[in-house]
């Protein structure tokens, strides 16, 4: 058995970041994290450590999965890691970014009010009102911010867990945005390598 | 000697998505991740106990057994 090193109880850290946004929307914020370390570290470290090493969400999906058995452990479709639908997913992710982006734009110069719902794979609202409470005196800009984010955040932890309980506990990582993005500056960076392993 | 061959992980590097799920629940540190592209096994050490295989989840690693 491997020694457990204090970045293997990240897992912690995602679970309770998504219960705070139960309780106080703004610490979706915090979420910027899981976005700037990965590629800060693809960027100028040239891997993917974070996936590797210290990502929450994984290590959250595979204690769930292997620990507590709720993972059927059968193989991924074959579509789902295809190349296309991992660039695909990426680039509707980006997308959803960007329109979560001027929302908030929207909100920011006037144009729209401030909606406290949380949109659950880019669909459902569900209201969450209840987790804003404490923003008095934030610009609304910062509230629409961080309900945007927390759907996104949320939206994605939902998918990995239903594809956790499906096939392997870590299937959230073969389509995961992060993770494709990461892995196309990797292969940016050392693209002598890739070339010579295609 | 007609003892068992010898059995080893083996990745198909092109569809991995370098998650280093693999990495963890290697007992011998035999598997890596390459520059953040794909894993990498250590087939010298390796000794084909399938736990990588059985984690992957993209179910790109197989246990081959050496040709020889």
């Amino acid at each position: 058995m491997k020694k457990k090193k204090w970045y293997d109880y990240l897992w912690i850290v995602s679970a309770t970041y998504l219960l705070l946004g139960f309780f106080n929307i703004l610490f979706a914020w915090i979420g910027l994290l899981c976005f700037f370390i990965p590629l800060l570290i693809a960027i100028f470290g040239g891997d993917k450590l974070y996936c590797n090493r210290f990502c929450g969400r994984g290590q959250l999906f595979d204690l769930l999965g292997n620990k507590l058995h709720l993972s059927r452990q059968k193989d991924i479709p074959r579509f789902l890691r295809s190349k296309w639908f991992r660039y695909g997913f990426l680039i509707f992710f980006f997308i959803m970014f960007f329109q979560m982006l001027f929302n908030t734009y929207l909100v920011f110069s006037g144009a729209s009010s401030l909606r406290e719902v949380v949109k659950l794979i880019w669909t459902f609202k569900l209201p969450w009102h209840w987790a804003n409470q404490y923003s008095s005196g934030v610009a609304p800009w910062v509230q629409q911010f961080a309900f945007g984010f927390y759907s996104v955040m949320l939206t994605s932890t939902v998918l990995g867990l239903v594809t956790m309980g499906l096939f392997k506990p870590r299937s959230w990582c073969v389509y995961c945005p992060m993770g494709t993005m990461t892995q196309l500056i990797c292969k940016g960076k050392h693209r002598k390598v890739h070339g010579n392993c295609k | 000697m007609g003892g068992r061959k010898k059995r080893f992980a083996s990745v198909l590097d092109r569809e991995c998505v370098a998650c280093g799920s693999c990495v963890k629940v290697c007992p011998i540190n035999a598997i890596s991740v390459y520059k953040g592209l794909f894993a990498v096994v250590n087939t010298e050490k390796c000794v084909g106990c399938g736990k990588c295989s059985k984690t992957c989840p993209a179910s790109i690693i197989t246990i081959k057994e050496a040709a020889e």
